[in-house]
């Protein structure tokens, strides 16, 4: 008897929820597979798909995004041989599961840790709170290609912002596997949209567009093209996390400052009277 | 409007010496290229001192003298030490509070009410708050080892000279840092009575250098490769093209930027209190003020009434003499700004919007604009979308309070707004939508060291004050 043809997964955008090819009808041979060769307009339409999801996500309510994360982290255990077939060590999975319940959790405590009550001088409520900055464009680190994403998206929407990653180039079918771990999540169609391809075609353009709040250059390892996606991000002061260093260990505790710089802080001031 | 007698504050208080050199390393010195401008009273134009421009070669030399202060003094400091000598400044502050106020309104042109009850209570307040921080950084909740950062280039604008002066040296300071700040060109004099103040403090040489001049100086601030932070308050243009400049560097940057505020009124507010917000939201300071309620948003059921009594309360407002205790209203900054004011109220007329002013007697020489109302205005006006920095309001209608949060949010700016209204469910619904760093309630222009200041989208990122405000200092 014959063996069994394999079925091949081709392997796709992830853009508002759904898994579209590119718009350009291309795509490119990596890791032994044909990915995705997003364009500038996927780029764009990706930005919509994010826009989008902003009001119903960031409205959610803290527990909910927490307990989606935490979702998350148990497909993402369901599926952790899919990610080893693809090149990861097991070493790297626990972590990437490890990193979404420890963000899970963060999400009703950082309101907490990171805002409050302000003793002003006078008769006045005072109370300051952080609330999510918006569409978030991200480039992914090259490596580790599991790791180094779930380090990067988690700590953009468990606040409630939604985000446009740019995956590793070289290797991005863990990105691509990840989206069907969050298909399957319950989160919300357009909280995470994901470009495969060269960064070069989609990251000036998310560095550049205008309904963009902030860019994570976390993945850029060229400096001076990091130093012209800030340029471009001058233009309507979007918030900016700079390239992590070469020696960057993603296996360390992350700290806060990826959430708090993708954060707005709120001041409301009321009279105290009768 | 009955009269007063004119009750002036006596300006013999203040000493101001013909001529200002940069100070940089604890010293008063002169500029190396020996360039100079002038810096005038706006309220009658009369020049009051000539002041160093400081040239690259000064910048650079004020940048050194603060790296060696950071290296062998400021920064092996204990945070103790740093902190008695903050406290030593803000009591300092307070002792002299007298003339720091009357100078401030020479220099500015804003009233003396204010600059005395507002601007430098709250300084020695920034210095008072900042102080206590300086040997509790571990406890301020960004990890157990927060690490100052090193050289802090600070550019700050002429609307609040003192008051921003004391926003950015002393976060910047309490968190080990040492500093070159840069003083509008406008209004240099009361950073300059800062120095001596450092030197009365005995502050250690090269901990706070202040370098004069215009934008050329400020350039080469932000852009000396030996700074390790820039904090820049200003327009959102030059903001920008800070972001660009600092852009591939290892530099940390804070900018605080323009704004075009939404003052929401219900039609439950109380009108009386609304009104008195309304004319402290856009007419405090002239309305020079990055975070003024300049567009009025009232509902429509009573826009009538509320403009009327708005208008009845504008015709109160005294603009004079800034000396004067009565005034309400002082001078414009400058020339320029006036021109500014200006041509953006014309912009206003042409576009089809009805003007409004009281009747005002203006004063023959300095610069002045009678406080200023827009009805008919429309969201594609010029004067609902671009930041005016003068005395003039811009009134739009609106019907529900989405309605409300779709207009208030129709900007490139995030700094501020405003909510009047007697039901507190509805200022917490407001609150929450508005994309702005300060909301005030019931209130305006509140501002406290203790309460975080900043901006959303093109407002510009970080926040000054409060907890929040060490951040910005700080490596965490």
């Amino acid at each position: 008897m014959s063996e069994r043809v394999a079925v091949r997964k081709t392997y796709k955008l992830f853009i508002g929820g759904k898994f579209p090819r590119s718009e350009s009808g291309r795509s490119y041979l990596v890791q032994d597979s044909n990915v995705s060769l997003a364009s500038r307009k996927d780029a764009r339409d990706a930005v919509v798909a994010a826009r989008a999801a902003v009001k119903g996500w960031a409205g959610a309510t803290a527990y909910n995004r927490g307990q989606i994360l935490y979702r998350v982290a148990e497909m993402l255990e369901g599926r952790r041989d899919q990610f080893v077939a693809l090149g990861a060590s097991a070493a790297e999975v626990d972590a990437a599961i490890d990193r979404w319940v420890w963000y899970a959790g963060w999400s009703d405590k950082l309101p907490q840790v990171y805002g409050g009550a302000n003793p002003v001088a006078g008769p006045y409520f005072n109370l300051s709170a952080p609330e999510p900055t918006g569409v978030v464009a991200v480039v992914a680190p090259e490596s580790p290609a599991l790791l180094g994403l779930v380090s990067v998206i988690a700590p953009a929407i468990v606040t409630g912002n939604t985000v446009v990653v740019a995956a590793s180039p070289s290797a991005p079918l863990a990105a691509v596997t990840l989206a069907e771990v969050l298909a399957t999540s319950d989160l919300p169609g357009g909280v995470v949209n994901i470009l495969t391809g060269r960064l070069s075609e989609t990251v000036p353009t998310l560095a550049a567009h205008m309904d963009v709040n902030a860019i994570d250059l976390t993945g850029v390892a060229d400096a001076e093209l990091a130093a012209e996606l800030e340029v471009k991000a001058a233009e309507n002061l979007k918030r900016v996390l700079r390239p992590a260093p070469a020696d960057n260990d993603w296996y360390a505790d992350p700290g806060v400052t990826r959430m708090t710089t993708l954060l707005e802080t709120k001041t409301v001031w009321h009279p105290k009277g009768v | 409007m009955f009269e007063y007698a004119p009750a002036p504050e006596s300006r013999s208080v203040v000493d101001i010496k013909p001529s200002y050199g940069l100070f940089v390393d604890g010293k008063f010195v002169d500029p190396t290229d020996g360039g100079s401008f002038k810096s005038i009273n706006p309220a009658s134009e009369e020049v009051l001192a000539e002041i160093a421009e400081a040239g690259s070669q000064d910048v650079d030399r004020a940048v050194r003298a603060a790296r060696q202060a950071y290296e062998k003094v400021w920064g092996p400091m204990p945070g103790r030490d740093r902190a008695k000598y903050l406290y030593r400044i803000a009591r300092i502050i307070q002792e002299r509070s007298r003339e720091l106020a009357v100078l401030e309104s020479l220099d500015n042109g804003k009233p003396i009410k204010e600059s005395r009850d507002v601007d430098v209570p709250l300084v020695a307040a920034h210095f008072f708050y900042y102080a206590g921080w300086a040997d509790k950084l571990e406890h301020a909740g960004f990890g157990p080892n927060p690490r100052s950062l090193g050289v802090a280039a600070q550019v700050i604008p002429w609307n609040f000279p003192l008051l921003m002066l004391a926003w950015k040296i002393a976060p910047a300071l309490a968190a080990g840092n040492t500093v070159v700040l840069k003083p509008a060109e406008t209004t240099p004099l009361t950073a300059l009575l800062f120095a001596e103040i450092c030197q009365q403090a005995d502050l250690p040489a090269g901990v706070v250098n202040i370098v004069t001049g215009a934008g050329e100086t400020g350039r080469a601030l932000v852009e000396h490769p030996g700074v390790d932070k820039v904090a820049f308050t200003g327009s959102t243009e030059v903001g920008k093209a800070i972001a660009r400049a600092v852009a591939g560097t290892r530099k940390k940057l804070t900018l605080e930027l323009g704004g075009k505020a939404a003052n929401i009124v219900f039609d439950d507010a109380p009108v009386d209190q609304a009104v008195e917000g309304i004319v402290n939201g856009i007419f405090f300071n002239q309305g020079h003020v990055c975070c003024a309620g300049s567009r009025l948003l009232i509902q429509e059921s009573v826009a009538d009434r509320v403009l009327e009594s708005l208008k009845r309360r504008m015709a109160q407002l005294r603009v004079g003499d800034p000396l004067d205790k009565n005034t309400d209203i002082g001078a414009i900054n400058s020339a320029a700004q006036l021109a500014r004011i200006r041509e953006l109220s014309e912009a206003g007329s042409a576009e089809g919007a009805e003007r409004w002013s009281p009747p005002c007697e203006l004063p023959d020489r300095g610069f002045w604009f009678a406080p200023t109302i827009f009805t008919g205005v429309t969201q594609a006006h010029r004067i609902a979308r671009e930041e005016i920095f003068g005395p003039v309001l811009s009134v739009l209608t609106f019907r529900t309070p989405a309605e409300a949060v779709e207009k208030a949010n129709n900007t490139p700016y995030g700094l501020s707004a405003g909510i009047w209204t007697d039901k507190g469910s509805r200022i917490l619904w407001m609150a929450d939508r508005l994309r702005a760093g300060v909301v005030w309630a019931n209130t305006f222009n509140k501002f406290d060291p203790t309460s975080p200041f900043g901006g959303y989208k093109e407002s510009g990122y970080g926040r000054e004050g409060g907890r929040h405000g060490l951040e910005a200092y700080l490596n965490v």
